[in-house]
C-alpha cells in the first residue's frame, strides 16, 4: 500500500527565507492528520505545495500516488480542498454551489444530482436547498463547504482551519463528519489551531520555522515531551523559538 | 482510486463555470441595471450636453481701410446666422482684449487695399486669428468662417489663395457639423472598456479577495478555462451595450449608419475581448478589489477617453502623448466605428486597425494565462 500523501525533503525558499525546510512525512489511505504548528511556521506554505498551487524549491511530494510537481492535473482531479477563508459562492444557492462544483469536477449531471440530493440530506438543509449560501449560518456553511469539497469523492482532503470561528457543538458535528470521510477510506489532512481537535487525529506533526518539530500519534508525541496534553507540547516547542526569533529580530 | 469517467453526459466544467458567472452577474441586479442603462445614459449625456457644436462664432473685424470689397465680406459674414460680428477698428490693437474678455472667437484682419488686390486679380491676404485657447472649436470655427470667404470669393469668381486653410476630418464626413455623430463611436468604445476591463478586473479581484479563486485554481479547471468562463458573460453583456448605445444614437439622434452592422458588431466583439483580456491582466497582478478598480481605471479608462481621439484630437497631443496612443486600443477601435457608421468603409479600407486588435488580444491574453500560471511557480 503506498501512502496518500508522501513528502520527501519538500523545501519551498522564498528569496534567503526558507518558509519550508526539508520536511519528510507520510500520510497513509483512510488517516486523519493533523499538521500543527504556529502562525508562519510554514503550515500554508507546505500544504500549497502540495495541493500544486505552489511549486516546491526542492524534494518532491506525491499525493494520491501523482508527483506534485510533473503531474499536477492528475493531483488536482484527485483531491479536495476546503481553505481557510470561506470557499462557497455566497450568492449562489446550496443547489448552485453544488453543480458548480460537480461540473468543475467532471461529474456527470445523474452524478450531481444523485449525490447533491444525499449530501443535502445527511445536512438536513432540505428547506435551504434553493436559499442563498449567504443566508445560512456559518456553522453550516463550513458543514457544506467540507461536503462539497467531498462531492468528487477525492483520495485526498486538505482542510486548512475548517473549524475557524465555529461554535464547539458545530465543531464536534464537524470531525463526526471528518471521521464518516476517513472511514469510507478518503485520506485527510488538516490544520487547526486547536489543540483538543489535534487529539482527535490519527497523527499529528508539529511545525516549527519551516522543520517538523514532532510527529507521531498525539499519545506518543505527548509521552516524548512528558507532557499531560499537546497544549503543553505545543508551548514546549514554540516558546523559546519565538522569544529567540524576537531577540533576533 | 477513481478512474478517468468519460461519457458524453459528463457536463462540461466550462458550461458550470459560465452558469455560475451568469449567475453572479444577474444576481447582483443593481449593478447589472446599471451596466445596461449605461449605454443609454452615456449617449444621452454625450449627445445633449456635451456637443461642441458651434452655436455662433463671434467676429471681430480689422480694417484698416473700408472699401466696397471689405464691406461686402463683412456682409455677408454677418449675414450669415451663425456669425456675428462684435466689433469692427481700424488697427489690430482690438484683437487682444476681445480675446482675453472672451468676447470674440475669431478675429479677421483685412489688408490695405483689399477690394484692389481683388480688381487686380492678385492673392488677397486675409488673416484669421483664433482663440485657440480651446483647440478644438477654434479649428472648427475657423474653418466655418473660411468657408463663408470661400464662398464670397467664389460669388466673385476671383481666383483667390486661401487664407488660412484649415483642414477639417468633420468637414468632410460630418458636412452637418454634429459632434453627436463623431461621439457615438467613441461612447461605444467607453461602454465597452467599462463593461469588459472594469467589470471583470472588479469580478476577478473579488474571487481573489474571498479566496475562491484559489479553489478554482486547485480545481482541474485550466487557466485557460477559468478566463474564458469568466468573461464569456461580460461579452455577452458588451454585445448588448453596442446594441443599445446603436439604437439610441440613432433613434434620438439620427446618427447615420452608413457600413456594415454586422462588421460593426463583430469588430465590437474583437475589441471587447482585447478590454476583457487586459482585465483579467490587471486583476491577476493587483492584490485587492480596489486596486483592480482603479487599475482598470487609470489603465484602460483614463487612455481609453483621453487617449483615443473620443475627445481631444490625436493630432493636437504633444508627439510622446501620440507615440502612446498607438498602444490604446481604443484609438483603433474607434478608427473603425467611425469608418463604418460615418463614412461606411469595409474591411479593405480598415483591416491594418483590425490587425493591430487581434494583435494586442493575442498579447494580452498569452500574458493573462501567463499571469495565472505564474500563481502556481
Amino acid at each position: 500500500m503506498t501512502a496518500a500523501i508522501d513528502a520527501h525533503e519538500l523545501t519551498r525558499r522564498f528569496g534567503n527565507f526558507t518558509a519550508v525546510d526539508a520536511i519528510t512525512f507520510e500520510v497513509q489511505a483512510g488517516e486523519v492528520f493533523g499538521f500543527l504548528g504556529a502562525n508562519g511556521a510554514g503550515k500554508t506554505t507546505a500544504i500549497k505545495m502540495l495541493i500544486g498551487l505552489l511549486a516546491p524549491t526542492s524534494g518532491t511530494a506525491r499525493v494520491a500516488e501523482f508527483d506534485v510537481t510533473t503531474d499536477a492535473e492528475s493531483v488536482r482531479s484527485h483531491i479536495g480542498y476546503m481553505s481557510q477563508r470561506f470557499s462557497l459562492y455566497d450568492d449562489l444557492t446550496v443547489r448552485e454551489n453544488i453543480t458548480l462544483y460537480g461540473g468543475i469536477y467532471g461529474l456527470t449531471d445523474a452524478e450531481i444530482r444523485d449525490r447533491g440530493d444525499g449530501l443535502i440530506g445527511r445536512l438536513h438543509l432540505e428547506d435551504a436547498a434553493d436559499a442563498r449560501v449567504q443566508s445560512l449560518p456559518l456553522g453550516w456553511k463550513q458543514k457544506l463547504a467540507f461536503s462539497v469539497a467531498l462531492l468528487h469523492r477525492p483520495a485526498v482532503v486538505f482542510l486548512d482551519e475548517p473549524t475557524g470561528g465555529v461554535d464547539p457543538i458545530t465543531r464536534r458535528q464537524f470531525w463526526d463528519m471528518i471521521y464518516d470521510a476517513a472511514e469510507d477510506g478518503t485520506t485527510i489532512l488538516v490544520t487547526t489551531h486547536y489543540l483538543d481537535e489535534a487529539e482527535y487525529c490519527d497523527r499529528i506533526s508539529i511545525m516549527v520555522d519551516g522543520r517538523i518539530a514532532a510527529m507521531g500519534t498525539p499519545s506518543e508525541v505527548k509521552g516524548r515531551f512528558g507532557a499531560a496534553s499537546l497544549d503543553e507540547v505545543f508551548l514546549e516547542l514554540v516558546r523559546p523559538q519565538s522569544v529567540s526569533a524576537v531577540q533576533h529580530a | 482510486m477513481r478512474e478517468a469517467r468519460s461519457g458524453s453526459d459528463r457536463r462540461s466544467a466550462l458550461r458550470a463555470f459560465v452558469i455560475k458567472e451568469l449567475h453572479h452577474i444577474v444576481r447582483d441586479r443593481q449593478t447589472l441595471t446599471i451596466l445596461l442603462l449605461l449605454p443609454l445614459a452615456m449617449v444621452v449625456l454625450f449627445g445633449f450636453a456635451l456637443r461642441n457644436d458651434i452655436s455662433e462664432v463671434r467676429i471681430g473685424i480689422v480694417d484698416a481701410s473700408p472699401d466696397a470689397a471689405t464691406i461686402a465680406l463683412r456682409n455677408r459674414l454677418s449675414g450669415n446666422p451663425r456669425l456675428s460680428i462684435v466689433a469692427v477698428a481700424p488697427t489690430a490693437d482690438i484683437v487682444e482684449p476681445l480675446f482675453r474678455r472672451g468676447d470674440a472667437d475669431i478675429a479677421l484682419v483685412f489688408p490695405v487695399g483689399f477690394a484692389e488686390s481683388l480688381s487686380r486679380g492678385t492673392a488677397a491676404r486675409l488673416l484669421l486669428i483664433s482663440d485657440a485657447s480651446d483647440p478644438n472649436t477654434a479649428s472648427m470655427m475657423a474653418a466655418y468662417v473660411n468657408a463663408v470667404i470661400a464662398s464670397y470669393a467664389a460669388d466673385r469668381g476671383v481666383n483667390r489663395q486661401s487664407v488660412q486653410i484649415v483642414p477639417q476630418f468633420r468637414m468632410r464626413y460630418n458636412p452637418t457639423l454634429k459632434s453627436v455623430n463623431l461621439f457615438v463611436p467613441g461612447l461605444i468604445a467607453l461602454v465597452l472598456t467599462l463593461v469588459t476591463a472594469l467589470m471583470t478586473a472588479i469580478s476577478l479581484s473579488r474571487e481573489k479577495e474571498r479566496g475562491t479563486l484559489e479553489i478554482l485554481l486547485v480545481s482541474p479547471l485550466r487557466p485557460w478555462q477559468i478566463i474564458v468562463g469568466k468573461v464569456m458573460p461580460y461579452l455577452l453583456l458588451a454585445f448588448g451595450n453596442v446594441i443599445t448605445a446603436l439604437l439610441a444614437a440613432w433613434l434620438v439622434f439620427n446618427v447615420p449608419f452608413r457600413g456594415s452592422l454586422m462588421l460593426l458588431l463583430g469588430s465590437s466583439v474583437l475589441f471587447a475581448m482585447v478590454g476583457l483580456a487586459l482585465g483579467v491582466l490587471i486583476a491577476a497582478l493587483t492584490a485587492s478589489q480596489r486596486a483592480a478598480m482603479l487599475g482598470a481605471l487609470v489603465v484602460t479608462m483614463l487612455p481609453n477617453t483621453l487617449l483615443s481621439g473620443l475627445i481631444f484630437p490625436i493630432a493636437s497631443l504633444p508627439g510622446w502623448l501620440q507615440a502612446i496612443t498607438y498602444f490604446v486600443p481604443a484609438r483603433w477601435f474607434i478608427v473603425i466605428a467611425r469608418g463604418i457608421m460615418l463614412k461606411g468603409v469595409g474591411m479593405s479600407n480598415l483591416w491594418k486597425e483590425h490587425v493591430i486588435l487581434v494583435v494586442m488580444l493575442v498579447v494580452l491574453f498569452t500574458a493573462a494565462v501567463r499571469s495565472f500560471k505564474a500563481r502556481l511557480a
